[in-house]
């Protein structure tokens, strides 16, 4: 019990410099790509993150790709653990289907409608209560694509697939600018 | 003249729940009629499966109690071929067990029912200096500084100006039927928004036994993690440090923020220490084995049935009974090759679903046919609340030394008889109860398996039985948790090494359930009857009744849906009745 006791002593120290470490460099640039892969083009934010992931992170050491999925609340803490947040999601604007939608900053709303459950907190709402405790991104982005399915089905409607070339170059111009410096919100 | 008052969706809960209610002149339920609008079907999926992997399946019943569905399943197959697991297994489970308790119950009272009682707006009417000095007279939680709470009232203003309520738009904000002064508002809506940096440290626990959350991973036989004191990818001398911080945050924050909390805002609805009563009737499956979980006499959660409010005779029910557990369809949306009108029991249970419901958009439900996807179980042909209060009562009547301390203290301090227990208020006061034994249970199966590991013992898998050659050609098992919500039960059959049948009866089954063969009403439509409306268009009260059970319908009932279809709040029909 003692040399159990002993190490674990030992490995409070370690954690402790571990997490003030990984504190040190955690505000920094997160691409999540959101939505859910069994409705055909609401999985859009993962299926771009998913590309990026695979051919453009060697190029963007310093950026964080990630597959939020449908985590909802769960996403709070990496939302609130980044400077610059780019968010790439199905998004409804009314338009024609394959439209790329791009909101910045407090154009992005914060609640979507009547909330049935916890499985369904919305990302906006995470938004919202990232802005209530204070700790919204500085630098706020979201590019969207308006849905022509949300049947289900794990592949992108032909319309959607067809600007996902588009929205990954959009994604690398913004990183680009952000990374440089010279893209204001 | 009555009118029928329809409710759907219900808000801030799980899933997918409508309620009907007959509602008379006054204002007041006269009966209420509880219908789960979505299906499950994880039964059908599971059929033919390897047993050794149903519990990834199950686990998918719900994203927010990701364990619970695991453990009834890996207990079931444990059960059916007989498999005894490792000491520190044991031990692991019942931390995690525990977690998933104090984590449910803490973010459903911030995050899904306190805002039934709390007027989120109102908190801007506050003096930040009063909600100080309540606060530092009922807890030593040193966030409760004016300067904290005027910062915090200055973030709620700049949402509410700028139109955008957000994760708060959802309420019946200014209705009569709220009670607390600005101050406490001010003071509740804090504690919700730290509630959310709390939780982020004690998944920690999941992470660590599970290798990942939400759904951490499982193992029939045991438990997943191996230990090795001496190794960076086992469970290690670290990553036990982190369980042990992650238990203290939960003892903190219990003794500190939630359970004063409940009794600062309990006084003001008194009222509902009167309301919501229910059925009377109380099971429980039981939870937190010792090392032989077929020793259900050391359970800390015993096993049990209470019947008419009688807490002085406790029977101890038998799930694998073909006469004591039953589910009926004769009100749900399903064809038994029985007939109709004759119960199942859930190892000869049948999945055949055939929806005979109005087709939607519908204005409401003939209730005299079917009208619900959940099934109604029944104990002995009688409806059963299972939850929290089950759990408290099962402690209290067996003698439980803690929970009586506890629930005469909560009892004292508002001033209420016991009686008050049966109802809206008393199953509220009853999550938090557990909750604190709960929490206090975890620390010393923290304690336990330390000394355990440090005695030597390392094992945490018995693969005896992992090879399927090693089975017997037929087996039945039942396996059980009380997940936060209430009695969980899984029965699996297995033939020639596959899945034959499996069934799932969650708790908000029990507590959601239609009507049964007799008429019977299950326990949520048993507990609206008398509640009065002081605003019948927005009906606060049934909300806070329907929330105090936490119902969790993705777990009772699951389909996937078409997310941000524009759906009716609230709907008023002029039918008369």
């Amino acid at each position: 019990m003692e040399i159990l006791a002993e190490k674990m002593t030992e490995s409070r120290l370690n954690v402790v410099s571990k997490s003030t470490q990984a504190g040190q460099g955690a505000r920094s640039v997160l691409v999540l790509g959101l939505g859910n892969l069994l409705n055909s083009d609401e999985g859009l934010g993962v299926h771009a993150v998913r590309a990026l992931q695979a051919d453009r992170a060697a190029d963007f050491p310093q950026v964080t790709f990630l597959d939020g999925g449908t985590l909802g609340l769960n996403l709070l803490p990496l939302v609130e653990d980044s400077s610059a947040l780019l968010l790439l999601d199905c998004v409804d604007a009314g338009l024609e289907p394959g439209s790329v939608i791009e909101l910045a900053g407090d154009e992005i709303p914060r609640y979507s409608g009547v909330k049935l459950s916890q499985h369904q907190t919305t990302f906006q709402e995470v938004l919202g209560l990232a802005e209530i405790r204070g700790a919204l991104p500085a630098r706020l982005h979201l590019i969207g694509v308006q849905p022509a399915s949300l049947a289900l089905g794990t592949e992108l409607s032909p319309q959607v697939q067809a600007c996902l070339p588009g929205v990954l170059q959009r994604v690398e111009a913004l990183l680009q600018g952000w990374i440089s410096g010279e893209g204001a919100r | 003249m009555s009118q029928r008052l329809v409710i759907d969706p219900i808000t801030r809960i799980e899933g997918h729940l409508r309620i009907e209610a007959e509602v008379d002149g006054s204002g007041v339920v006269q009966k209420a009629y509880s219908s789960g609008t979505m299906v499950r079907g994880l039964e059908i999926i599971l059929k033919d499966r390897d047993p050794r992997e149903a519990w990834a399946f199950t686990q998918r019943a719900c994203g927010v109690c990701t364990t619970v569905h695991s453990f009834a399943s890996i207990r079931a197959v444990e059960d059916a071929l007989d498999i005894q697991i490792p000491k520190n297994a044991n031990l692991i489970r019942n931390i995690m067990i525990g977690q998933q308790y104090v984590h449910d119950h803490v973010m459903h009272f911030y995050h899904l029912h306190a805002l039934d009682w709390v007027d989120v707006v109102n908190a801007l009417q506050a003096d930040p200096a009063e909600t100080s000095q309540i606060a530092q007279s009922i807890s030593s939680w040193p966030k409760s500084s004016p300067g904290y709470f005027k910062d915090i009232q200055a973030r709620l203003q700049s949402i509410v100006d700028s139109g955008q309520l957000s994760i708060f738009a959802n309420a019946y904000w200014g209705h009569p039927a709220y009670k607390l002064p600005p101050a406490i508002n001010l003071l509740a809506t804090a504690h919700y928004l730290e509630a959310l940096d709390w939780q982020k440290d004690v998944v920690a626990v999941h992470t660590i036994f599970g290798g990942k959350n939400p759904h951490p991973n499982f193992l029939v036989g045991g438990v997943p993690c191996p230990i090795d004191l001496n190794s960076d990818v086992a469970l290690n001398a670290e990553r036990l440090s982190v369980v042990g911080d992650a238990i203290q945050k939960m003892v903190e924050f219990v003794d500190q923020v939630y359970l004063p909390d409940l009794l600062a805002i309990a006084p003001y609805y008194l009222d509902y220490a009167g309301l919501g009563e229910g059925l009377g009737n109380f099971l429980t499956w039981g939870e937190f084995p010792g090392e032989d979980i077929n020793d259900a006499s050391k359970y800390l959660v015993p096993r049990g049935v209470i019947l008419g409010r009688d807490l002085t005779n406790i029977v101890e029910p038998d799930p694998k009974d073909f006469a004591q557990v039953q589910e009926f369809v004769s009100h749900a949306w399903y064809d038994y090759s029985v007939g109709d009108a004759t119960g199942l029991h859930p190892f000869q249970g049948e999945t055949n679903l055939n929806y005979t419901g109005p087709q939607p958009p519908y204005e409401q439900l003939n209730v005299d046919q079917k009208y619900s996807w959940l099934k109604a179980p029944r104990w002995n042909g009688t409806p059963m609340e299972v939850g929290p209060l089950a759990r408290v009562l099962m402690m209290y009547a067996s003698g439980h030394e803690q929970t009586r301390q506890l629930t005469e203290a909560v009892l004292n301090t508002l001033n209420a008889p016991v009686e008050a227990v049966f109802s809206t208020l008393g199953r509220t006061a009853a999550r938090a109860i557990e909750t604190k034994v709960f929490v206090d249970a975890l620390q010393g199966y923290y304690q336990d398996l330390l000394a355990n590991i440090a005695s030597g013992d390392t094992a945490t898998f018995n693969g005896e039985r992992w090879d399927p050659l090693s089975w017997p050609g037929h087996a039945e098992g039942f396996g059980f948790t009380e997940a936060p919500r209430g009695a969980l039960g899984h029965w699996v059959v297995i033939d020639g090494r596959k899945i034959s049948n499996y069934q799932l009866v969650v708790p908000t089954t029990w507590n959601a359930s239609p009507r049964d063969a007799q008429g019977q009403a299950g326990a949520y439509e048993a507990s609206l009857v008398g509640t009065p409306l002081a605003v019948p268009d927005q009906p606060l009260e049934i909300l806070r009744t329907i929330h105090s059970f936490d119902p969790c319908m993705a777990c009772a009932i699951h389909m996937i849906d078409a997310e941000g279809k524009p759906l009716t709040e609230v709907r008023l029909g002029g039918n008369t009745c």
